[in-house]
């Protein structure tokens, strides 16, 4: 694709973020603060040329609905299979193989099962400590858990590697240069999840 | 681990996810199904849509529970419902059944003429109506975590919605051009805490999502109203009273996303059929307006 060429060739990324519905806005702003160029993807020829995309938190089933019918699911899969993605609570349903209720268009780029609204209704939305994990050269910290009706991950796969926990749940993993949490990062002001992943889209430009 | 269930960030937060989508009023599981699989990012509960309560009169009440189990029994996404202003026990009932926004809405008959619920109290978070900047500030000071404007609901006449949004825009607009002096005269003018008309004044914008709603009937309404700075848009009697419901829903859902693009709301736009009939403002008597109620 002469996107990709292109893209080599600048000496900074540019990330795209799903702005079919949620907040995408705020991992924008988010992206802003590093210094990262960012673009709205609402369509197929919106991809061209980006070096990484975040799937913001929303309601995964409108997401999901409008992926479908302006053939984005496709789209979605190959940028995935050349590119890091990162997805927030809707987001991370939207890249799991399976979800434990309902049929939903989903990614299927990773390989795990979640479990939708997982804590339960909005009244036990919470905030609270997570571990994370963010691999073997970083020490084992504590984040801000933003979780708002969230998901968390039910089983997950050989090639999955758990990055954080709430408690006993797990609500977040990794799988190569795929990046998912159950949480918010993008409505704090904590920026290590964000700035794992322009590591990843580092790594993967070189 | 310690967690903390009903902080702002999470009462705002669920606003924030519901950004650039398109909230549906529902009367039924049925409905509320068809709502889903339109891609609405919410629905909200109620016994009867605004029209209907237009036409036939008489005191608009909370929502049967059973009714608001049953919606919530049918979907994944969040079901709202709505309490009467100042009617706090409905607003008690409504988060002892787990409903995940509460709007105090203007389209309800008002439980009390000088209050609103104190939202500060509720683990739940609340949406309230709006028609300008002041108004909108006082229900954020008294806990309401999103705000939309009240249009004029019912009607599928999109002209106060139009007049609100753009009222609210302007106002704050009018606010990140003043000097210090001049936001506390702003504050007395709008009626409204010098805290937070400092703040908007700070920022250019509200400090909670403001979606749009009250007459928006078709896909063009919707992007309308989202090139007007909405962050999201309220459906109430425009897609249950159309001739094809399901059609007209997923139409208005696309529109709110690509709002900016023609091409595609012309084509979303093409064969809805029949949208709700429409009532012109000036052929309501001024009581009739539920615009003016909130204060």
């Amino acid at each position: 694709m002469a996107g990709s060429v292109e893209s080599a060739r600048r000496s900074s990324p540019e990330i795209g973020v799903l702005a079919l519905q949620g907040a995408f806005r705020e991992h924008a702003h988010m992206l802003a603060r590093l210094g990262v160029a960012t673009r709205e993807v609402r369509l197929q020829e919106d991809l061209e040329g980006l070096d990484g995309l975040i799937i913001p938190g929303g309601e995964s089933t409108t997401m999901g609905r409008l992926m479908a019918e302006f053939d984005l699911v496709e789209a979605l899969r190959a940028f995935a299979r050349r590119r890091p993605v990162l997805g927030t609570c809707a987001g991370l349903i939207i890249m799991a193989s399976r979800t434990t209720q309902g049929r939903q268009p989903l990614l299927g780029l990773l390989d795990i099962t979640v479990r939708r609204n997982a804590f339960g209704s909005q009244v036990h939305s919470f905030e609270a400590d997570v571990e994370l994990d963010l691999g073997p050269r970083t020490e084992r910290q504590t984040f801000p858990g933003v979780f708002i009706r969230a998901p968390w991950v039910e089983e997950w796969g050989p090639g999955v590697r758990v990055i954080a926990r709430c408690g006993e749940r797990v609500v977040g993993v990794e799988q190569g240069a795929l990046l998912g949490v159950a949480f918010h990062p993008e409505l704090t002001q904590d920026m290590r999840i964000h700035e794992h992943f322009l590591r990843l889209v580092s790594a993967a430009r070189r | 681990m310690e967690r903390q269930i009903g902080t702002l960030r999470v009462k705002t937060g669920l606003a924030e996810m519901l950004k650039g989508g398109v909230i549906m009023d529902v009367t039924t599981a049925e409905q509320a199904r068809i709502a889903e699989e339109a891609g609405a990012c919410a629905v909200m509960a109620l016994e009867r849509v605004p029209a209907d309560i237009r036409k036939e009169g008489g005191v608009a009440r909370m929502a049967d529970p059973e009714k608001i189990l049953e919606i919530k029994e049918a979907v994944s996404i969040p079901v709202m419902a709505k309490a009467r202003i100042g009617h706090f026990v409905e607003a008690q009932i409504l988060q002892a059944l787990e409903v995940d926004y509460i709007d105090e809405s203007e389209v309800l008959t008002p439980a009390d003429e000088l209050h609103h619920i104190n939202k500060w109290e509720f683990t739940v978070p609340f949406v309230c109506g709006a028609v300008n900047l002041g108004e909108a500030l006082r229900r954020i000071n008294e806990g309401a975590a999103m705000i939309r404007t009240k249009g004029e609901a019912g009607t599928g006449n999109v002209v106060e919605a139009v007049r609100h949004m753009r009222t609210i825009m302007s106002e704050i607009r009018a606010l990140t051009a003043m000097d210090e002096d001049e936001l506390y005269r702003a504050a007395k003018e709008l009626q409204a805490p010098y805290d937070l008309v400092a703040w908007v004044a700070e920022h250019g914008r509200l400090p909670v999502v403001n979606f749009s709603a009250g007459g928006i009937a078709t896909p063009a309404d919707a992007a309308l109203m989202m090139q007007l700075g909405a962050d999201g848009i309220f459906v109430g009697s425009g897609i249950f009273k159309s001739a094809d419901p399901a059609k007209r829903a997923k139409a208005i859902v696309e529109a709110t996303t690509h709002f900016r693009d023609p091409e595609i709301l012309a084509r979303v736009s093409r064969g809805l059929g029949e949208a709700m009939p429409g009532l012109e403002i000036g052929a309501i008597a001024q009581e009739g307006l539920l615009q003016h109620r909130g204060w």
